[in-house]
């Protein structure tokens, strides 16, 4: 059974569309990705998905139900991290958690030791009778990620899960998602609009669009799309190692410049072996090799014409130019 | 359910109490109009039974049940603004349960409001202990829970915070001013006797002066039955706008 599927789903503000007829499914187990730029209808998706907004049309399931009609058991089977805090701050890290199993009726013999354990596991064990808004933001995301594993979900939802936070807590956090997936089998569900926090976490990415999901793979099948991978060679004789490398099958194209080669082919990593073989047999002395793999950040562009920042810039215009209209 | 809204009523009530700057923020009002009402005007005034400043004292203590509920009930714009809600709302529960929850959580606070005014009224001695404080308890949880809900319902049609000073100056200063609990309706002009009919606070008002003084112009029976409608009236509005707030 898949964890999600989606059909046709749509959502109309007046005469935006946010989100326009996308249809994917979600395999069980797995770290979705959910990339596009701010704006795009990651977060409306992730509403609709998790019951907060109903769809304007189209269906989804979440874990077997139907996100319109068992809504409760919806609710049940996911866990959500919202972009922005939801924590109570005023109370504190236990309180929020004991709260948290109250609403989703957790049985009371059970509440204290998933709570510890869950404190244990984000490593907030030791605030656990302190004032969530005494917490860091890196603190804060992780009682809320320990918040929503609560209930025992078989989907957990992160919207934006490092937005605003450090390099290092990023990079924990990371640790902590992937670690979930593993060891609990917990799929994920993630939106971000960070091309590197999608390629290290994600089994698969959907890139999103002005509502529209315009590719959908595996972040290495999404970047071989684009096209190849390049390598460099630096050498003391760049044109003997043109010319051989002109006779590889593998090479699509080969250039010259500054005492280096670029050679256009796919899978880079495993040609490199080959390359080196054949400079030895030609008696060619190579300096030092290097690969540039296509990011993501190309496959965004590829597929839209735009960068993602540029994307995000335009589109904050297109709310602008709505605004002012509306505003008449 | 049951588990929710006890887990509601709990939060409002632990938040209450950490919260000792609104504990005592909240007491500091009505007492600033007990005394510069009740001394400044009790030369001035004329009331059938006994002092001005035991005629208003049971108008302060609603006063103060009055302002501590609404807050409590308008908590929801704080909730959205600081994203609690949306933990709430995306819970396997019924917004009726998440509403009841606030409702009496905001009810027991502001009673406890109420008993901490009524208190010091004691030791001040503009009141006297009698039977009739169990009465007044009752009024006081009307008021609560009436004007609770009535925020709530409120708070469930306001985006941002920018309307809350909206709510002070067109909402809470009209009903606790025509309410009958700062002057004596027998003498006031039709026109505003009028509207303070028309007001229920005037029948939690009058009612607790019932308790506590033993007279009033409107019968307890009727302030009663005015008082407890209005609540149910007030629950069931904010129990249906609640139910229709978009995340």
């Amino acid at each position: 059974m898949d964890a999600i599927k989606i059909e046709g789903l749509t959502r109309r503000f007046d005469d935006l569309i946010a989100v326009n007829k996308i249809s994917f499914n979600v395999k069980q187990g797995e770290v979705f990705g959910f990339l596009g730029p701010n704006g795009a209808g990651k977060s409306t998706t992730l509403a609709m998905l998790s019951t907060l907004l109903e769809p304007s049309e189209g269906k989804a399931h979440v874990n077997g139900f139907d996100i319109k009609h068992r809504k409760d058991e919806v609710r049940k089977s996911i866990g959500m991290v919202f972009q922005d805090s939801t924590l109570d701050e005023e109370l504190t890290a236990w309180e929020n958690l004991d709260l948290h199993c109250r609403l989703y009726g957790v049985p009371g013999e059970l509440r204290a030791k998933r709570i510890l354990d869950l404190l244990k596991l984000v490593e907030l064990e030791d605030r656990k009778d302190s004032l969530v808004k005494t917490f860091s933001g890196g603190m804060k995301r992780r009682l809320e990620i320990a918040r929503g594993l609560l209930h025992e979900p078989s989907i957990l939802f992160l919207d934006e899960p490092t937005l605003g936070l450090d390099p290092q807590t990023r990079n924990k956090l990371w640790d902590y998602i992937g670690k979930l997936n593993k060891n609990k089998g917990i799929t994920i569900i993630l939106t971000t609009h960070y091309m590197d926090e999608a390629d290290k976490l994600a089994d698969r990415i959907a890139i999103i669009d002005r509502g529209k999901v315009i590719a959908l793979d595996s972040s290495a099948n999404l970047k071989n799309k684009v096209g190849g991978d390049v390598i460099n060679i630096e050498t003391t004789d760049p044109e003997a190692v043109q010319k051989f490398v002109e006779k590889c099958k593998f090479c699509k194209e080969a250039k010259r410049h500054d005492g280096k080669v670029t050679i256009s082919t796919d899978h880079a990593e495993k040609k490199i072996p080959e390359l080196i073989s054949l400079a030895e047999k030609n008696k060619v002395k190579i300096i030092s090799v290097s690969i540039n793999k296509p990011t993501l950040e190309d496959v965004f562009l590829y597929y839209t014409g735009k960068t993602i920042r540029e994307q995000e810039a335009s589109s904050i215009e297109h709310l602008r130019e709505r605004r002012r209209m509306h505003s008449r | 359910m049951a588990s929710a809204t006890y887990i509601l009523w709990l939060r409002s009530v632990k938040r209450y109490f950490r919260s000792r700057s609104r504990m005592f923020g909240s007491l500091a009002q009505p007492l600033f109009f007990f005394f510069a009402l009740g001394f400044g005007l009790s030369n001035v005034v004329s009331t059938s039974n006994g002092s001005y400043t035991a005629f208003i004292a049971p108008g302060i203590i609603a006063m103060s049940v009055l302002f501590s509920s609404v807050f409590s009930g308008i908590q929801i714009i704080w909730d959205r603004q600081f994203g609690f809600l949306k933990e709430t709302l995306v819970a396997p529960v019924s917004r009726i349960s998440i509403m009841l929850g606030q409702t009496l959580g905001g009810a027991t606070t502001s009673i406890i409001q109420g008993c901490l005014i009524f208190v010091l009224l004691l030791l001040i001695g503009s009141l006297k202990i009698s039977f009739g404080i169990l009465l007044a308890f009752l009024f006081m949880a009307l008021i609560g829970l009436s004007f609770t809900a009535m925020g709530i319902a409120i708070a469930s049609r306001i985006e941002d915070m920018e309307g809350f000073p909206l709510i002070m100056n067109f909402v809470i200063m009209p009903i606790f001013f025509l309410s009958g609990a700062l002057f004596p309706l027998t003498n006031a002009p039709s026109a505003l006797k009028v509207i303070t009919y028309l007001n229920p606070l005037t029948y939690g008002v009058e009612g607790m002066r019932y308790a506590l003084l033993g007279s009033s112009s409107i019968n307890p029976l009727v302030c009663l039955s005015v008082l407890g409608g209005f609540g149910l009236l007030m629950v069931f509005l904010g129990a249906f706008l609640f139910n229709r707030i978009k995340a």
